[in-house]
């Protein structure tokens, strides 16, 4: 029976151990995303080191995309289409946000690049998805996004696809910790 | 297939309680494995019966007998069935009763345990069942239960099939390691690892992947369950989670639970082709490494299930390449049971007719999904029938048809009586016209586009989808053919000798038929 525990006891801690793994796949899955950039997961935190030049040599299109999860009564889209950028040089690009309610509803932005790997090229210095955004009933925003695309996107990237999903976390939200600011 | 006592000895232990209590309590491997076989009988026809109900809906284009949600249900509960409820615990059947015997141990090293793994799946799947007359109706999100199909557009029922999953989870979990502790432990003196029976061989590894991927499946349903009910944001882009992510770690457990499935059934067609052969197994030591390289590689392959998820290209290389490396030792064990038969003494009994197509439609299961390994390719097939075709290729025509094999090959040891030889050469014949009625066509509508999960589709696959349809009534049909040669052969017939099979080797072969209530008390010797 001695023998039986032993073998037991080291089968269930092997259990146990995956059960863990399954759970650890969640935050490597997106320390891998961050890595590779792969799934377009933009990172979430303001990028801090600029690019020491600008290649006026080279053109990339950014496309501007907006779209209110089907919860989110806002009107969400991009002040234009469609920007023309050097790579290094930063831009300022403004989203247009409206509340059509009669009630308060706090926002939040997540962005999605495509092509996916482009993601890790795409920086921002600032955004308002980098908190969320709260608007009273019937109010509209202008919500900007500062960004620069790095000089090293490699050559087969011509054209970048920038799309925010915006979700509505009113229920979660809280005054005191949430850093939102009203229109501008 | 109850086993019989012909033995009376002194011990206290070997008093059975008559009536229900026998079955309850009981910690014989043999009693277990019997209800294991005859539940994952019972539900083999219960999820069968809901591909009846799918293939009634298909069989003209347009809606006809059910509701789309309704057919949903019937794909997503057939699935899980089948795959929880019939393959796994006919393996597990199988397992308990011919693992003992086949290396001279007593019973299983944990019997209490046995006890419960099994007990606990009937409730595991009563609520799943149970599910299906909620209002809003049971699971209908597939069974590989994608997110957030599964968290966001779910109903109720969701909570319920969460906890039948842990619940079959767990009992899989109690399975494997009360293999795992038998084999390693409880082997008669002398059976050394390498003179295992490869039926024992793939079910140890089998147990291996059972008790490192179920866990994992327990996770994911767990996450399904709070990102629904709790709050959580596993799989909710809005709370910083990630829909993919499901789709990681659901086929981290999927892909090695396709093995196995399919493992335990090269163990069964390795014992029945040498008999039959009348020849040894070619390359034994092959075949275990074959199977634990297949075992090895199962985990390294995930993502061939989401090549249209959008990978990077190395990414889709990587585990286009993978996948395919895997061909490999399945050829190896392919070419070792041709070459058991070369120059072998054959004959045709129905186990050996059974692997015989076996060999064949597995194969051609295993060719379809070299196709499917291709990347490129894939985004063609993905999702389509031609996936519907391949899958069921491995799982029907390799591990149902195993599983019947295994039946039909141990079903004299077990009742004591051999099985009408007619009968069952004419439900395999049956079966093999019908099943490849069914699954066959699938090819040709899937590669013409034919998207799989809908009950209705583009009249040019009217013809074929009548044909598949009337194949796949045939293919109900005739295992009701099975059941009456079960209970025929279950009821008397020409008694069996204990060897059985003029060409089986092996210990299950030194005891008598029926096999005592208790084998091996005393280890036997292995030459």
């Amino acid at each position: 029976m001695q023998l039986h525990r032993t073998l037991v006891s080291k089968l269930l801690l092997v259990v146990l151990l995956m059960f863990g793994f399954g759970f650890a796949l969640v935050p490597l899955y997106d320390v891998f995303c961050d890595i590779t950039g792969i799934n377009g997961k933009p990172s979430a935190t303001p990028a801090t080191v600029l690019a020491d030049n600008i290649d006026t040599s080279r053109e990339v299109t950014i496309e501007f995309l907006a779209r209110p999860n089907k919860d989110m009564p806002w009107i969400f889209k991009p002040e234009i289409r469609r920007l023309t950028v050097h790579p290094g040089e930063i831009y300022v690009m403004n989203y247009i946000a409206e509340n059509p309610t009669s009630r308060m509803i706090v926002g939040q932005a997540v962005p999605s690049v495509s092509p996916g790997q482009a993601a890790l090229y795409l920086h921002k210095i600032e955004c308002f998805c980098f908190t969320q955004q709260q608007l009273a009933g019937g109010n509209n925003m202008l919500m900007p996004v500062q960004f620069y695309v790095d000089p090293a996107l490699p050559a087969q990237f011509s054209t970048i696809t920038l799309n925010y999903t915006l979700y509505d976390v009113t229920a979660s939200w809280q005054p005191d910790t949430a850093t939102a600011k009203s229109g501008e | 297939m109850s086993a019989i006592t012909t033995e009376h000895d002194d011990h206290a232990h070997d008093h059975k309680p008559s009536g229900i209590k026998r079955w309850l309590f009981t910690t014989n491997h043999k009693d277990i494995g019997s209800m294991y076989l005859i539940f994952a009988l019972v539900m083999f026809f219960l999820g069968g019966s809901m591909a009846m109900v799918i293939r009634l809906e298909l069989f003209q284009p347009g809606m006809q007998f059910v509701e789309p949600h309704f057919f949903n249900q019937m794909t997503t509960v057939h699935g899980l069935i089948m795959v929880f409820g019939a393959v796994m615990p006919a393996f597990t059947g199988l397992a308990n009763w011919m693992i003992p015997m086949m290396i001279g141990a007593p019973d299983m090293a944990l019997p209490r345990m046995n006890n419960w793994s099994f007990w606990i799946l009937p409730f595991a799947f009563l609520i799943l069942l149970l599910s299906l007359f909620m209002p809003g109706g049971g699971p209908s999100f597939g069974w590989t239960f994608y997110a957030p199909l599964s968290t966001t557009y779910s109903g109720d029922s969701t909570a319920l099939f969460v906890f039948s999953v842990h619940i079959m989870g767990i009992s899989s979990i109690m399975g494997a390691i009360n293999v795992i502790v038998t084999i390693w432990n409880l082997r008669a003196p002398g059976m050394t690892w390498m003179k295992m029976p490869l039926f024992v061989w793939t079910w140890f590894i089998t147990a291996f992947l059972l008790i490192m991927v179920m866990p994992v499946l327990a996770g994911a349903v767990t996450m399904v369950l709070t990102d629904k009910y709790f709050g959580t944001s596993f799989f909710d882009a809005a709370g910083g989670g990630d829909p993919v992510l499901f789709q990681h770690i659901f086929w981290f457990f999927g892909h090695p639970e396709v093995y196995i499935m399919i493992l335990p059934a090269f163990g069964i067609i390795s014992a029945i082709i040498p008999t039959f052969a009348r020849k040894p197994l070619f390359g034994y030591a092959s075949m275990v490494y074959a199977t634990a390289s297949i075992a090895i590689l199962s985990f390294l392959v995930w993502a061939h299930h989401m090549f249209t998820t959008g990978m990077p290209v190395f990414a889709t290389l990587f585990f286009m390449y993978c996948t395919m490396l895997i061909a490999v030792p399945t050829g190896v064990k392919v070419f070792n049971w041709v070459a058991t038969m070369w120059r072998g003494a054959m004959t045709f009994e129905v186990p050996m007719m059974f692997a015989l197509a076996f060999i064949v439609l597995f194969t051609i299961g295993g060719f379809s999904g070299l196709m499917l390994a291709i990347t490129p390719a894939d985004f063609q097939y993905h999702d389509t029938y031609f996936v519907v075709a391949h899958f069921h290729y491995v799982l029907v025509t390799g591990a149902v048809f195993s599983i019947i094999a295994a039946a039909y090959y141990w079903l004299p040891k077990w009742t004591g009586y051999m099985y009408d030889e007619r009968l069952g050469q004419l439900h395999f014949w049956c079966s093999l016209i019908s099943v490849n009625m069914l699954f066959f066509p699938m090819h040709f509508v899937g590669l013409a586009g034919m998207p799989r999960r809908i009950p209705d589709y583009a009249l040019q696959f009217a013809d074929f989808n009548a044909f598949i349809s009337i194949g796949g009534f045939l293919f109900g049909l005739s295992q009701l053919i099975f059941v009456w040669v079960l209970v025929k052969c279950a009821r008397g017939g020409v008694p069996a000798t204990a060897q059985v099979w003029e060409g089986a080797e092996g210990l299950e072969w030194e005891v008598p038929s029926p096999a005592p209530y208790h084998t091996f008390e005393t280890p036997p010797v292995i030459k």
